[in-house]
């Protein structure tokens, strides 16, 4: 096959193309909830009010796992999606940034440059500081 | 409706090779658990299993009997629909990435030619992504629903810890899609095996050790298993998992280092490209087959090196991994996509 057919990134995928994705989908899930059926049935059940407490660390339970949580998880996640955001956008600029040149590549790195403003600006302000 | 007008032959062919997959990479990740005994064994001077069967090669039946044989236990003050399904959930989205990997080219049986890969669609690494970020799911549910602060802490770190490594994985891989000009796994492993065409880790030095980093990360794998860290979480985010639940989550963790290995032997190693020798010479039936000898060996050699690290370097500090992560992946993951887009253009002369 000649290299410039396979750079060829626009072939035509239709819902043909996606249908057997489908079909993993189903025996994957089918595997899977057979096994946890098949399990749940197999097993002995010989349940006390003793078992079914949870096990935690092994020694009477204090308090509740509902409450609230460091807010530093809640901040890395929100950055995340701001950041995967910005990922995703150089995407479809790397499959086709050898037609777009020199030019493409000058947005780019702008693009860039915004990114890295923004992660810096993130770092300095501490919100990837773990220790307090 | 045209679309809905499907070839039969074609969806039993399809659902053959799904079981073949799906089964495939179960039996991998079994005896991968088998392995690992073994490999830890050998680096620490010790024998490892070797009672059940000869060499002990029947081990994992045995763990995995035991484990669908276990009563199964669903603590009282956990949300029982949440807490059956994040294993089902990190099982099933461990099962599904395979779907877009190439296990060779084409076999010819009953006067049908057979492509060994379940479909081939041109978003192939975007619909890896994607799934991959499924997996943080069933991690996070899990360690919610069982109501227990050592499991919702482990659960948090998890997935913190992997969405802030797919940020670099998302980076690290720009740059090989400038090198290939194609998403589709399918075709990336054909542009290796064209003459004169190296392997793409001779191109991505340094976007395939990030993008390596990156699975060990994703995949929980020492010295990133943060989220099982047993001397500060006892048993990490599964601690409130018992019989089959519990085998879901160990499993899954070893079905995705099966598939990250395949994943990184495809696009950076050539996939089922052998070296030296030209494919398109020998019949394509028994060049499927070596094809698919030479991507097994290429993931075996990956599944010993996750092995390696793990029995060779020690955990992580959570800041640590965090600053890793933010701080030095994510840069230089930039830098490399910057670097690669501008060889490539001057190459070029554009």
């Amino acid at each position: 096959m000649p290299i410039h057919s396979l750079l060829d990134a626009t072939v035509v995928n239709t819902a043909n193309n996606y249908f057997p994705i489908g079909v993993q989908l189903l025996f994957a899930a089918g595997f899977v909830a057979t096994m946890l059926i098949m399990s749940a049935l197999l097993g002995p059940k010989r349940k006390t009010s003793d078992k079914l407490a949870n096990f935690e660390s092994g020694i009477e339970i204090t308090g509740n796992a509902r409450q609230p949580m460091a807010i530093k998880y809640f901040l890395v996640a929100i950055l995340f999606v701001l950041f995967d955001v910005e990922v995703i956008f150089f995407y479809p600029y790397a499959v086709n940034f050898r037609e777009l040149g020199w030019a493409g590549f000058g947005a780019v790195a702008m693009f860039v440059g915004f990114f890295i403003v923004g992660f810096t600006y993130i770092i300095k302000k501490g919100a990837l500081i773990w220790e307090d | 409706m045209i679309v809905l007008a499907f070839d039969f032959a074609l969806f039993l062919e399809k659902l053959i090779l799904i079981a073949v997959v799906i089964f495939g990479s179960l039996g991998v990740a079994l005896y991968t658990t088998f392995a690992e005994r073994k490999v830890a064994a050998i680096l620490q001077d010790r024998r490892g299993p070797n009672r059940a069967g000869p060499f002990g090669l029947l081990q994992p039946f045995a763990d995995g009997l035991k484990l669908v044989f276990k009563e199964e236990i669903i603590p009282n003050t956990s949300n029982k629909t949440l807490f059956i399904m994040g294993p089902g959930l990190a099982m099933t989205a461990a099962l599904m990435t395979s779907a877009v990997l190439p296990w060779g080219n084409k076999v010819e049986l009953f006067d049908r030619t057979i492509a060994l890969q379940i479909a081939d669609v041109n978003i192939g690494m975007l619909y890896v992504f994607a799934v991959v970020s499924m997996g943080v799911y069933g991690i996070m549910i899990g360690g919610w629903a069982s109501n227990n602060k050592f499991s919702l802490m482990a659960a948090l770190r998890g997935a913190s810890q992997a969405i802030s490594y797919e940020l670099a994985m998302g980076l690290s891989l720009i740059a090989l899609v400038m090198v290939t000009g194609s998403l589709s796994l399918k075709t990336i492993v054909e542009q290796q095996m064209l003459p004169g065409h190296l392997w793409n880790i001779a191109y991505q030095p340094l976007g395939f050790l990030l993008f390596l980093v990156c699975a060990f990360a994703e995949c929980n794998r020492t010295p990133f298993d943060l989220p099982e860290a047993e001397n500060e979480l006892n048993f990490g985010y599964h601690q409130e998992y018992s019989s089959m639940k519990l085998g879901f989550y160990l499993f899954a963790e070893y079905v995705n280092m099966f598939i990250s290995s395949a994943i990184m032997a495809t696009i950076y190693f050539g996939g089922y490209d052998i070296p030296f020798l030209d494919e398109s010479k020998i019949s394509p039936n028994i060049a499927a087959i070596l094809g698919i000898g030479a991507l097994m060996t290429k993931i075996i050699i990956f599944i010993f090196v996750f092995m390696w690290v793990r029995w060779t370097i020690p955990r992580f500090r959570y800041d640590q991994l965090m600053n890793l992560g933010w701080k030095k992946m994510v840069p230089l993951a930039l830098a490399n996509m910057l670097l690669t887009g501008a060889i490539i253009l001057w190459l070029q002369g554009k």
